[in-house]
């Protein structure tokens, strides 16, 4: 470990701070995932991943992550900012003319860490399905790790990859869903019901492991897993309990703060329960 | 009239096919991804030669275009290779987004493209490719006119660093230009030198253009033609130097006339030397069964149909 469970909860705190004020700041932005996911972030930037942030597009030799759910990109962006991709200021750009933290992540106006487009959603597995290829072609022993959302299930890209990865033996790719049950128009059993996921991927012939996606300890401990299951013939698929807003007691468990920013009340309210350990930005 | 001659009659596929091989072997980095079209596309001696560095898809267009973006990270250069309409329409928003908004180095290559695929029909007959893939900011479009030209420029778009979308045909048509060719991204071949019009023609329609040129020769009207295979970039020096020089042009594709090489022509002069154009290209319709020599006669596509837009837009002439 190279951090205590402490240590990395007390980053997952600040993350979440940065969540909250930068969608605060513009008024935009999706901060209910970005709380969900404020733990997984954390556990693979400051334990998992193989990374340097002396950003290299090829990522020859490190493992690489693909965000296929951009819009969550308030976590990405402060993990990213807090691991040392960029300085932790820029945060206070999200969303504005000219930044390069645009409200969807893209390598459009390089912002370090991000090595794909993503918004539209159900594009990101396929990517990194191809960089893991490259990786094998290369010799390179590294690994590629995802994150969907479970909404974003839905689109039908997916499953064409989930049908490919396990078929084509993808065994350096460790895909994580955040299986939080809601989505914009409410919860997804409502909305169109993903059913028994587990079962789905498995019978792709993935390796499925399951986790609770807010708990510190258990996301560090599952992705450490899953690592250990890499090069076995089977693609990973972490399938993460999670809950939307976590962290917020008014935010936590719903749909409704998918799209919606916290009014300066309500931003008060959320940061007197998240505690600020690294200075905010 | 230039004469032009050809002893050989090839489908561009093939050209592809080969410069995909030739492609493999100058270059390592060169990977190679198809959709269940191997044979439709010419791939065969790419994936003898280089198993390794080809994947089969399946019939999974959308998954496949994010592979080959994939694929970009950590250097390698992937040609795709479907049919055009699943090139294109059908995976739209993942090359836009993956390939084109992310920069990616994907040589999107596309075969069947326009209405000479033949009996297969509309569903299979896109006529809007080269509009969509040109309204994408970076995309370069190319559109060869036989076996020869399409495999230069196979290998030199693997030589371009960016996205790239290659368009080619199913039919058998005339070789006719030089086996040993340069070819340049963005820059216009000059076919045949003229005075009273300008015939600017990509892919399939350059041949029909030269023998378009020669019954205008035999009517006394001396046409200069261009063969314009890439579309994006445009080589508007080339057009406007000519178009000065005869006062008029004719735009000839196997596509839609909304959105295709005329509308990007028609952009070029209305902006800088406004001159009169004929457009021979699709009149905003889907395709349909026959032969492709058939469609092209019905669908207004045929060398009669050049000089005929030739002698209409000369009479416009100021």
């Amino acid at each position: 470990m190279k951090h205590t469970i402490s240590e990395l909860e007390d980053i997952a705190s600040q993350v979440r701070r940065d969540v909250l004020r930068m969608v605060h700041a513009v008024q935009s932005g999706h901060p209910g995932a970005s709380l969900g996911c404020a733990d997984f972030f954390t556990a693979l930037y400051f334990e998992v991943l193989n990374h340097n942030p002396e950003f290299k597009m090829d990522g020859i030799g490190e493992d690489l992550f693909f965000l296929s759910n951009g819009h969550i990109s308030p976590v990405w962006y402060s993990v990213l900012a807090r691991s040392g991709y960029f300085e932790v200021s820029e945060l206070a750009t999200f969303r504005k003319l000219d930044s390069r933290l645009q409200g969807h992540p893209t390598t459009h106006e390089g912002l370090p860490g991000v090595r794909v487009a993503s918004g539209s959603l159900g594009q990101g597995l396929s990517v990194a399905i191809g960089a893991a290829l490259v990786k094998k072609l290369n010799g390179d022993k590294s690994l590629v790790y995802t994150l969907q959302g479970d909404g974003e299930l839905q689109e039908g890209q997916n499953w064409e990859a989930f049908m490919f990865a396990p078929f084509h033996k993808v065994d350096n790719l460790i895909a994580s869903i955040d299986y939080n049950g809601q989505q914009i128009d409410g919860p997804t059993e409502k909305v169109l019901s993903l059913e028994n996921l587990q079962a789905k991927f498995e019978a792709f012939g993935w390796h499925v492991i399951t986790s609770d996606g807010n708990d510190m300890g258990e996301i560090t401990k599952a992705l450490h897993y899953a690592k250990s299951l890499t090069g076995k013939g089977k693609p990973i698929l972490n399938l993460m309990s999670t809950q939307m807003g976590y962290g917020v007691d008014f935010m936590v468990g719903t749909h409704k703060w998918h799209g919606s920013p916290p009014n300066d009340d309500q931003l008060k309210t959320a940061l007197d329960q998240i505690k600020e350990t690294a200075g905010d930005y | 009239m230039k004469k032009y001659t050809y002893t050989d009659k090839k489908d561009t596929r093939s050209g592809f096919g080969a410069g995909l091989h030739e492609a493999g072997k100058r270059n390592e980095n060169v990977v190679a991804l198809c959709a269940d079209l191997v044979g439709s596309l010419k791939m065969d001696a790419f994936i003898k030669d280089f198993p390794d560095r080809f994947v089969q898809v399946g019939i999974a267009e959308a998954n496949m275009m994010g592979i080959a973006a994939g694929m970009t990270i950590g250097g390698k250069i992937p040609f795709t290779g479907t049919f055009a309409n699943f090139s294109t329409g059908r995976v739209y928003d993942q090359i836009r987004q993956s390939i084109a908004y992310s920069g990616k180095n994907v040589k999107i290559c596309a075969s069947h493209a326009g209405l000479t695929l033949g009996e297969d029909g509309a569903t299979h007959q896109i006529l809007e490719d080269i509009g969509l893939m040109k309204m994408l900011p970076g995309m370069v479009v190319i559109n060869p006119c036989d076996y020869n030209q399409t495999k230069a420029a196979t290998l030199a778009i693997m030589d371009y660093e960016g996205p790239v979308y290659l368009r080619f045909g199913r039919p058998v048509i005339p070789v006719f230009t030089p086996e040993d060719q340069k070819f340049e991204i963005g820059k216009a071949w000059m076919v045949n030198e003229g005075k009273d019009v300008t015939i600017i023609a990509t892919g399939h329609m350059v041949w029909r253009a030269i023998e378009a040129g020669e019954k205008l020769a035999e009517l006394g009207i001396d046409a200069e033609i261009i063969n314009i295979h890439t579309i994006k970039p445009l080589d508007e020096e080339a057009i406007l130097k000519s178009v000065q020089k005869t006062g008029c042009v004719v735009t000839c594709e196997e596509h839609n006339k909304f959105g295709g090489l005329g509308e990007s022509v028609s952009r070029l002069l209305t902006t800088t030397y406004l001159a009169p154009q004929e457009f021979v290209a699709v009149n905003d319709s889907f395709g349909e069964s026959a032969t492709p020599d058939q469609l092209m006669t019905k669908y207004k596509l045929d060398p009669a149909d050049i000089v005929a837009a030739a002698q209409k837009v000369m009479k416009r002439k100021k």
